[in-house]
């Protein structure tokens, strides 16, 4: 059932209403996500509106690391069960996950130079969030560098299982380190540190963020399938004129 | 274990002898040596305080430009086709080419050091806390660097993919170790935890890197 799923119309017919509601809550949740986080929460007492760039930063963050964990375990399931459409999920998040995560620095840049008084500081989260962009590079750069897209699927599968090490250092960097950075304020046992009326907008925007990124994967999987296709049909000389993959 | 004696000394032997792939990695050390003590200036105070970042700056990319020669002429000559074909624990013989890798490549740079933070100035007391830094720190370089030769082998001009797939996971070992090189020349505390972090990122790589890197061969070899 589930190899059926390679096939890319068969893919695009059972992941449709799922791509449908993910893109539409992605829309819902971006509106209302700005909305609160713009003009209906209140500006921070010490750092004035400022405390917005949260909205944006805080979610593309845990977005880096979700879509790398998303990207591990796919790899992991196609290291172990050769399932092609696990390799295409991994491939698909890895360029999403890459942006999540130059968004997270550049927001967070951002947001820095006025609290912090500087763009950049190399303190233990900035400079693990920056590794994991390097790996991210890594992984995308292993995938265009070998031709054959199975030996492909193997090594790169490899690249992200090692690279996965980073996530927990970049999640608890903040409680091994003296750091720069606020430590965690949100899923912290004894509750969260931040006002509900600032909790709203920002949970709206990781929901928001999480469907941005279920509406993204799926054309990605689709597009890559199609290419798989392609190519193959190409190689039995059925379609010319196409550009291989 | 005999084969794994064999495939060290042998490697080490080709490192020393053949193309001299051993003095030029020393030769590489030196040269970056002084390009940074040409661009930093000749003023002995800044110097002295950046000799040891410098020293394992060096290291770290002594051993990434050295990275293909693990795995690459074997892999081209079908040496590796006889290690895989005729290997009961493929991840051993893995662990006997980073072995020679660092024996051939790096420990030379380490015997260099003491020259190099000579000329970079480094404070009498910062000698040994740098050497025991680099001695516990390096071998992850070739661990590492021994997965990463070992992902890209059936590529052809892999040396930059190397470098990219290396250089994140050298991280932790560079910034502890040269944590640890500067908290023992300033006879801090934190000498010993850093230098065990050193150890942990070390003894870290040597389970993972021959495990993935002996799993990278067979696909590519496959």
């Amino acid at each position: 059932m589930i190899a059926d799923l390679a096939n890319p119309e068969r893919f695009e017919r059972f992941v449709k209403p799922f791509w449908l509601t993910a893109s539409a809550l992605a829309v819902i949740l971006l509106a209302l996500g700005f909305y609160f986080g713009l003009f209906h929460s209140p500006a921070d007492y010490q750092q004035g509106d400022t405390v917005r760039i949260m909205y944006v930063h805080v979610p593309a963050a845990m977005m880096s690391m979700a879509c790398y964990t998303a990207m591990a375990v796919a790899s992991i399931v196609g290291f172990v069960w050769k399932h092609p459409l696990a390799d295409v999920a991994a491939k698909a998040s890895a360029p999403i996950g890459a942006v999540f995560t130059a968004l997270a620095l550049v927001t967070g840049s951002l947001w820095g130079k006025p609290m912090w008084g500087a763009w950049w500081v190399w303190d233990a989260r900035l400079t693990s969030e920056l590794i994991l962009f390097f790996i991210y590079i890594g992984y995308i750069a292993i995938w265009e560098a070998v031709d054959d897209k199975i030996r492909a699927a193997r090594l790169a599968a490899i690249v992200a299982i090692v690279g996965f090490v980073n996530i927990p250092i970049i999640k608890f960097s903040v409680d091994w380190w003296n750091s720069l950075h606020q430590g965690e304020s949100i899923f912290r046992r004894g509750g969260p540190t931040i006002d509900g009326s600032m909790l709203l907008p920002l949970f709206l925007m990781i929901g928001a963020y999480m469907m941005v990124y279920a509406a993204l994967l799926v054309p990605a999987m689709k597009n890559e399938l199609s290419a798989r296709r392609i190519a193959r049909l190409e190689r039995m000389g059925g379609v010319s004129g196409v550009r291989p993959e | 274990m005999k084969t794994f004696l064999a495939i060290i000394l042998r490697d080490v032997t080709l490192g020393f002898r053949a193309g001299g792939g051993a003095t030029q990695a020393a030769m590489f050390f030196a040269l970056v040596s002084l390009v940074f003590a040409l661009a930093i200036g000749p003023e002995p105070a800044r110097l002295s305080a950046l000799a040891a970042p410098i020293l394992w700056a060096g290291a770290l990319l002594s051993a990434l430009v050295s990275l293909d020669r693990i795995f690459q002429s074997d892999y081209e000559d079908g040496t590796l086709d006889v290690l895989v074909e005729t290997a009961d624990l493929l991840e051993l013989r893995v662990l006997a080419k980073a072995a020679a890798h660092w024996l051939s490549s790096l420990l030379p740079l380490i015997v260099a050091v003491p020259l190099f933070a000579l000329l970079l100035n480094l404070p009498v007391e910062g000698y040994w806390p740098l050497l025991a830094s680099l001695l516990v720190g390096t071998p992850a370089l070739s661990l590492i660097g021994a997965l990463a030769a070992a992902l890209t082998l059936a590529l052809r001009r892999a040396s930059i993919l190397v470098s990219i797939l290396a250089a994140p996971l050298y991280a932790p070992a560079l910034i502890f170790g040269v944590g640890a090189a500067e908290a023992g020349a300033a006879g801090a505390p934190s000498f010993v935890p850093t230098l065990l972090l050193v150890a942990a990122s070390s003894l870290f790589a040597l389970v993972f890197a021959p495990l993935a890197g002996a799993a990278a061969i067979r696909f590519n070899m496959s």
